[in-house]
């Protein structure tokens, strides 16, 4: 009917494909498999830790589980799932047929899913026990002989090569392949966090690779970086390990600014305030995220020009932070709020990230991180930046999207319990995390004494954790019950601003029969403005007919 | 005008916050552990200033996120929201004014910062006799007189290990050592030297202060000043293998003539045991 060959169906269709959309949704269904993996080995240690001397899990599998979990929810969930959602939408939103280079994208996609099969295959072996972080010399052989270390390496090879592949590819289109007369002023705020996380990977990406290059060398081939008796440096891993690791945190963060950045003006039935200053401040933070790594050291033999160096550049992120937030209470102010499930998520996504974002500037203060570095302190301050910030905006993405890739729409009341459940359990688990560091209690112990008054606290950490839990599975249920039953969404059920509600619900495999010109950073209000223009019903023009079929 | 009014109950509420925070800021579960040494003190007033810094914005801007989501829902017949853009002088304003208050963080940071770092003289009450004896290093810190008791801290899975450098030695080159516990004494200014003989530990109690780490081929150092006899517990802060969460640490401070004793009897005890062992090994050698 529209002159293009039938959709492929079918399993096999899955495999081969070079479709963004296909590859997208495949990036979204793994890491949230990812995701739930990483969830219940979170659950694990709450149990371990919900009273004082359990003995539930051993030592070597608690310190397995910290460290399955702190990798899982980094590399295989928050990072990839962005590329996920950047695969699905980047085109659409720019007005593109696909992306760049379709079957490098494919690559991308299972790079990561073998990355990180290889990764949980060390389950039946030795997991890795060294944390996330795989400080030298804990992670050299002489420390662990074992093969976990190594299943770590290459994950981080495969996935690393996974996400830089990915991100010359969203370059690539970005630059490149948006729609006329959409000018860098007028592309969509996520596009633009898309981009700079995509420049971000490129930049940061490089210096894990050589750091696990060289781990692997000192591991297998008697090289010696990190070993102090051949003339190492255990320092020089966490210098190359955080010059990655800290542009890491803003890579998990400005897709999902972005995010919300699309969500509240939607929501708020007005334009984003301060358009230039959104897009501005994701770059100053990109910037200046590449200058603050050292903060994770400030308890490291380091001598304190530095550390008063890598204080106030800490300290400068949070300038352009504040903007944005700013930015967005600016555009709800006055507004016309529609209170639907993505905006649930949107506004509990800036009111723990506030928190988070206070907690950062404290822990940059470095004679205060001495007492903080380390403790449950810092297990809270991330878990609010990276749950209550990246995953609630990760999951108002998802239910704000959902109806485009399914083309349903989602329960709105399931979507509201999951919601109320998941604020709930999440400020439940980790705001008393906060205190239990300042009493003193470090992170990654497998157990801790009665005698020093964490039992209370940690007892209510686990409860919120399983409260929380269940709110992703509602979530879960809802999303799996919409794709059947959920009411049939149409192009644009949300009255949206950007060009993917322009396209039918899910889009056809070549996306537009024909792609509009862009004469504002909102084009679907020109195109409803032109629709109402030419007396036509609403959709006659979100449906047009390509010319020849 | 309501944007005025919202600016003031915000403002009104901040300032409610602050008076309920003043008793509460004190409670221990809000703050840093203190109490043992005073850089520890000094961390937890830096940490309160820059707690009720970071509540007042806190409140101001949850509030003003509360108030809109409140005041400011779509209202069935009610006229469409004004299509503001931006405001720049507004948007300037926010941005000079989030400088200013992280630019005032590092300037209280800064005043802070040598009291923390740089420890004072022992007190007339402390041990006297300190040997002038000095790590081998040249940015250790260091009391203005120059005189500390000094010692050499070595992380190990899973054990602390004390070298009493500056104290009267076992032979020419080997210092009186201790596991686990240490004993210092009171109102004497203590230097650590901190370092590592395998993986990266850190040291921490926290009622004397912030951490150190202990890498290996580095020396870290930090400092405390015990008044209070008593016993200050602590357990190392850097993941350091399965057992990390074992590795716990205790500093006993006791008064200067109670250390003497401690420190003799310590003495004796390591050279008997290793006479002790001396005689064993012989008598294995003899059969």
């Amino acid at each position: 009917m529209r002159g293009l060959p039938d959709r492929k169906t079918g399993w096999l269709s899955w495999l081969s494909t070079t479709d963004h959309k296909k590859i997208g949704l495949m990036y979204i269904y793994a890491t949230f498999l990812f995701f739930m993996l990483g969830g219940v080995e979170a659950l694990m240690m709450r149990l371990q830790l919900a009273q004082s001397q359990n003995t539930l899990i051993n030592p070597q599998t608690y310190e397995a589980l910290v460290t399955m979990h702190g990798t899982t929810m980094i590399f295989l969930f928050v990072v990839p799932v962005l590329a996920g959602f950047g695969n699905y939408f980047v085109p659409l939103m720019i007005g593109a047929r696909d992306m760049a280079f379709p079957r490098l994208n494919a690559l991308s996609f299972w790079l990561l899913l073998f990355g990180g099969i290889l990764f949980y295959a060390s389950v039946f072996f030795t997991p890795p026990n060294t944390g996330w972080t795989f400080y030298a010399p804990l992670s050299d052989s002489a420390f662990n002989p074992s093969n976990g270390v190594d299943a770590w390496i290459f994950l981080i090879h495969l996935t690393g090569l996974s996400s830089i592949l990915g991100a010359i590819n969203f370059v690539a289109t970005i630059h490149n392949m948006r729609a006329k007369g959409m000018g860098w002023a007028r592309m969509p705020l996520f596009i633009w966090g898309i981009l700079i996380y995509s420049y971000l990977l490129i930049l940061a990406l490089p210096s894990i690779a050589a750091a696990v290059t060289m781990l692997l060398t000192d591991r297998h081939f008697g090289t010696g970086f990190f070993d102090v008796a051949q003339g190492g440096d255990p320092l020089l891993w966490q210098h190359l390990f955080w010059f990655f690791g800290h542009p890491e945190v803003y890579i998990m963060i400005l897709p999902v600014f972005g995010m919300i950045s699309e969500i509240i003006p939607v929501f708020s039935r007005k334009p984003v305030f301060g358009y230039k200053a959104i897009a501005a401040s994701t770059a100053a933070i990109a910037f200046l995220g590449m200058l603050v790594w050292a903060h994770h050291m400030f308890t490291t033999p380091t001598p304190i020009v530095v550390l008063a160096f890598f204080m106030l550049s800490s300290f400068a992120i949070a300038v352009p932070t504040g903007i944005k937030i700013f930015n967005w209470i600016a555009t709800m102010w006055r507004g016309a709020l529609v209170l639907k499930v993505p905006m649930y998520f949107a506004v509990g996504f800036i009111a723990q990230f506030v928190i988070g974002g206070i907690s950062g500037v404290m822990s940059a203060v470095f004679p205060v991180d001495w007492q903080l570095q380390d403790t449950y302190f810092i297990v809270a301050h991330i878990h609010y930046v990276l749950f209550g910030g990246s995953v609630f905006g990760i999951f108002a993405g998802l239910y704000y999207w959902f109806p485009k890739m399914s083309g349903r729409m989602m329960n709105e009341t399931l979507g509201k319990v999951s919601f109320w459940l998941m604020f709930l359990g999440f400020n439940m688990t980790f705001l008393v995390q906060h205190s239990l560091g300042l009493q003193g209690m470090p992170r990654r112990i497998y157990t801790y004494q009665s005698g020093y008054g964490w039992d209370v606290e940690n007892l209510i950490s686990t409860i919120g954790a399983f409260i929380l839990a269940a709110g992703i599975l509602v979530t879960l249920f809802n999303a799996v019950r919409s794709v059947k039953v959920g009411k049939k969404a149409g192009n644009d059920p949300w009255n949206a601003n950007t060009l993917e509600w322009f396209v039918p619900s899910p889009p056809p495999e070549n996306n537009f029969d024909v792609i509009p010109r862009i004469r504002s950073a909102e084009p679907m209000k020109d195109i409803r403005r032109e629709v109402a223009a030419a007396g036509r019903p609403a959709g006659s023009v979100a449906q047009p007919v390509a010319p020849g079929t | 005008m309501p944007r005025r009014r919202a600016l003031i109950l915000a403002l009104a509420g901040a300032a409610a916050l602050l008076l309920a925070l003043a008793p509460v800021a004190s409670a221990s579960w809000i703050r840093p552990e203190s109490g043992g040494s005073p850089n520890a003190n000094d961390i937890s007033t830096l940490y309160t200033i820059v707690l009720i810094m970071g509540a007042v914005i806190f409140v101001l801007v949850e509030g003003l996120l509360v108030y809109s989501v409140v005041k400011f829902r779509r209202k069935r017949g009610g006229p469409e929201p004004t299509m503001v853009h931006g405001n720049t002088p507004l948007e300037v304003g926010w941005t000079i004014g989030a400088a200013v208050i992280v630019a005032v963080i590092a300037a209280i940071t800064f005043i802070y910062l040598p009291k923390i770092k740089n420890p004072p003289n022992s007190s007339a009450n402390g041990l006297q006799q300190l040997a002038g004896e000095d790590f081998a290093s040249l940015n250790q810190p260091n009391p203005p007189n120059g005189k500390a008791l000094r010692i050499n801290v070595v992380g190990q899975q899973y054990i602390w290990r004390y070298d009493y450098i500056g104290a009267p030695r076992l032979t020419e080159n080997r210092p009186v050592y201790a596991y686990y516990q240490m004993v210092v004494p009171t109102n004497t200014t203590v230097i650590l030297q901190i370092n590592s003989s395998d993986v990266a530990h850190s040291w921490w109690i926290p009622k004397l202060g912030g951490k150190a780490d202990a890498i290996p081929g580095h020396n870290n150092y930090t400092w405390f000043k015990i008044s209070k006899p008593g016993i200050y517990k602590g357990q190392c802060a850097e993941l350091c293998g399965n057992n990390h969460a074992d590795m716990l640490a205790e500093v006993r401070a006791v008064p200067p003539d109670q250390f003497k004793a401690w420190l003799t009897g310590q003495r004796q005890a390591i050279l008997q045991s290793q006479q002790a062992l001396a005689a064993q090994r012989k008598a294995g050698e003899g059969q």
